[in-house]
């Protein structure tokens, strides 16, 4: 790779990044005016996860996510309006109003849905995977979880099984050491993700996933191994969630500095550190960040004023025989 | 047309809709040597190892896979050894198969048939016997499908692989040895169509499974002691014949539903409520259930025999009910 590929690289990274802080942050205002009803778990802090896995993803590919999805569905190619709708609950929305954050999918780009239900895009993943080889598919799957799922039966079902048939599957873990309101180390035994998958058959390797550009080469060796025919591979991300378990949660059970601290280890900032340094303009970097808000708010704006979905639209999509109308 | 055994009826479906469409594979515990009743013998050495897919032990991610399959186009049949072992994978079934079209606003088609052998089978106590339909009715995204002879079970599953829609296919295990007509072409037989088993004027019997021959029994001793039994058997859970039920009910104004899970809860209630809305208290002269009582299904078979319905319960209840 050359000096101008890899600065490239890194601004795609950067780029990516700045699109889901702004979607985030546009979201979280959205919801402090009122304007997204329901639940909303933001991964502000962890942006370079999704940004370094995706670059090395094909269009075909397909991706599961978490509750904690929009920078995965993002940093995958989802549709920016489509997503800001469905937040809002709008008729244009990826779901057409029946999903919301913790449900958004895009199917268009290969993101095969976000999932209420911890390690529930685990299976899926691997079962996709599976059937694109049954298909004589090259794609491969990707699987984004945090480490509260390395808990459930999936993964280990997940893990053993991807193994065993020798399944294309990333599976990227989002280690941000807390499991909703609960530090990660006080409900898991043993010496963690990296050594529970080796046991399962699946290599797996750490990476700093507070750096943008580590996530990307790692997963860039991964995913070359997995393309090779070499069966699934584990990438084990480490990072901070800047905020609290939902959008309701101040987050007021941290230690004292802790958020502080991890502030300055965030991944824009320190990528964008990185590329000052390398000699790229800051008013280039301003202006990515600019567009990505700009972007972002005018996406808010015109989901505000997007049409609701028309009741009748409830009934929809439920299934085709045995369908109800009316009062059943 | 051959005769042949309910569950060589349904091996013989699904070999037909396997060499029909490529997308159509099958995932589950030792379905490679043929499957716990053999009702995919033979199907490893057609299809191969990619298509006849024996799993791990792993019934989340044999119902997960399949569905995440099912997502990037192939036709999965997810076969779970015996319905029972279905509550390992509930969250895959109820959470996601189920919701995943309606919940995605209709960018999913979860083209997948689950098979659940189940019911009581013969002395294999509380734990591989249950009969939980009623559960799934309950649960909207799913067809619920329920036959009980051979040709109904092999027309609903070639219903039931062809469907976009998830469907839930609760073979009768009791009923595999069971023999019946197949045509040597199976057509698909619609969901939602019960079956007349049996013309009557006195009362109507609905009942679905396992069961069924029981209820067709007590229907002929019923008709040698000069009372005229109706017999539907709905075949589908959901949808189901509401207006087949209705038009029988209204002329016997007298209705009998059967079935072999417990009666509390059961998709009994439900038909009579439904048949007592549509058609208003006044035209019924009497309804009745039947069902296992509110027990687990116990071991000793003269504990199962007890609490087991059977005909002669059927023709006991049916007596009632026209007393009544």
């Amino acid at each position: 790779m050359t000096a101008g590929d890899n600065r490239a690289r890194l601004m795609a990274l950067y780029g990516t990044m700045c699109r889901i802080r702004a979607f985030e942050e546009t979201a979280l205002a959205a919801h402090r005016a009122g304007e997204i009803p329901g639940p909303l778990h933001v991964s502000i802090g962890q942006e370079a996860v999704p940004a370094g896995v995706c670059l090395n993803l094909r269009p075909d590919d397909r991706i599961t996510s978490n509750h904690r999805g929009h920078g995965h569905a993002l940093a995958k190619g989802a549709g920016v309006q489509g997503m800001m709708e469905e937040l809002l609950g709008r008729a244009g929305g990826h779901c057409r109003g029946k999903g919301g954050s913790m449900h958004i999918a895009d199917f268009s780009v290969g993101m095969l849905g976000a999932n209420g239900v911890v390690a529930g895009g685990i299976p899926i993943a691997v079962g996709a995977a599976q059937g694109l080889r049954l298909l004589g598919s090259s794609a491969i799957a990707c699987c984004f979880f945090g480490d509260g799922a390395i808990n459930r039966g999936p993964f280990l079902e997940g893990l053993n099984w991807a193994a065993l048939f020798r399944l294309p599957v990333l599976f990227v873990c989002e280690d941000n050491g807390v499991a909703a309101f609960t530090r990660a180390e006080s409900v898991t035994a043993g010496p963690g993700v990296v050594a529970r998958s080796e046991a399962l058959g699946v290599p797996a390797v750490s990476v700093d996933g507070n750096d943008a550009a580590a996530v990307d080469a790692a997963a860039g060796r991964l995913v070359a191994e997995i393309r090779g025919g070499g069966g699934p591979r584990l990438l084990h991300a480490t990072t901070f969630r800047l905020l609290g378990h939902t959008s309701t949660d101040p987050a007021a059970w941290r230690r004292p500095g802790e958020v502080d601290a991890a502030r300055e280890k965030e991944p824009i900032a320190r990528l964008r550190a990185r590329l000052l340094a390398e000699g790229e303009a800051e008013a280039t970097l301003d202006r990515i960040a600019a567009a990505a808000q700009a972007e972002m708010q005018a996406a808010r704006a015109a989901a505000l004023a997007a049409p609701w979905p028309d009741p009748a639209v409830a009934w929809e999509d439920v299934q085709d025989s045995g369908a109800v109308r009316g009062a059943l | 047309m051959a005769e042949v055994t309910l569950v060589e009826a349904a091996r013989l479906a699904v070999l037909q809709e396997m060499r029909r469409d490529k997308r159509v594979w099958v995932l589950g515990e030792d379905v490679a040597r043929g499957g716990l009743f053999g009702q995919y013998r033979g199907f490893l050495e057609e299809f191969g190892d990619q298509r006849v897919v024996s799993t791990p032990i792993s019934e989340s991610t044999i119902m997960g896979a399949g569905l995440g399959a099912a997502l990037v186009g192939t036709r999965p049949i997810i076969e779970m050894r015996i319905f029972d072992f279905v509550m390992c994978a509930m969250d895959e079934l109820v959470n996601q198969i189920a919701k995943i079209r309606y919940m995605f606003g209709g960018q999913a088609r979860p083209a997948v048939v689950v098979r659940m052998p189940h019911g009581i089978w013969r002395n294999s106590a509380a734990q591989h016997s249950q009969t939980l339909e009623s559960w799934f009715t309950h649960i909207p995204g799913v067809v619920v499908a329920v036959p009980s002879t051979p040709a109904d079970t092999a027309g609903l599953l070639v219903s039931a692989i062809r469907s976009d829609d998830p469907v839930l296919f609760f073979d009768p295990k009791n009923l595999f040895p069971m023999k019946g007509e197949v045509p040597v072409e199976i057509a698909p037989l619609p969901f939602g169509r019960a079956r007349l088993a049996r013309e009557g004027r006195d009362l109507t019997i609905v009942t679905w499974s396992a069961i069924t021959p029981a209820v067709e029994e007590a229907a002929a001793t019923l008709a040698g002691r000069g009372i005229s039994a109706q017999v539907l058997d709905l075949r589908t859970l959901w949808p189901w014949d509401e207006d087949a039920v209705c038009r029988s009910v209204a002329r016997t104004s007298r209705l009998l539903v059967v079935h072999e899970a417990v009666t509390t809860g059961g998709f009994g209630a439900e038909v009579v409520a439904r048949v007592t809305e549509r058609l208003g208290p006044g035209a019924l002269r009497g309804v009745a259930r039947l069902g296992q009582p509110r027990v687990p299904v116990p071991f000793a078979p003269p504990l199962e025999d007890a609490l087991k319905p059977d005909a002669a319960k059927v023709v006991a209840a049916a007596e009632a009910l026209l007393r009544g």
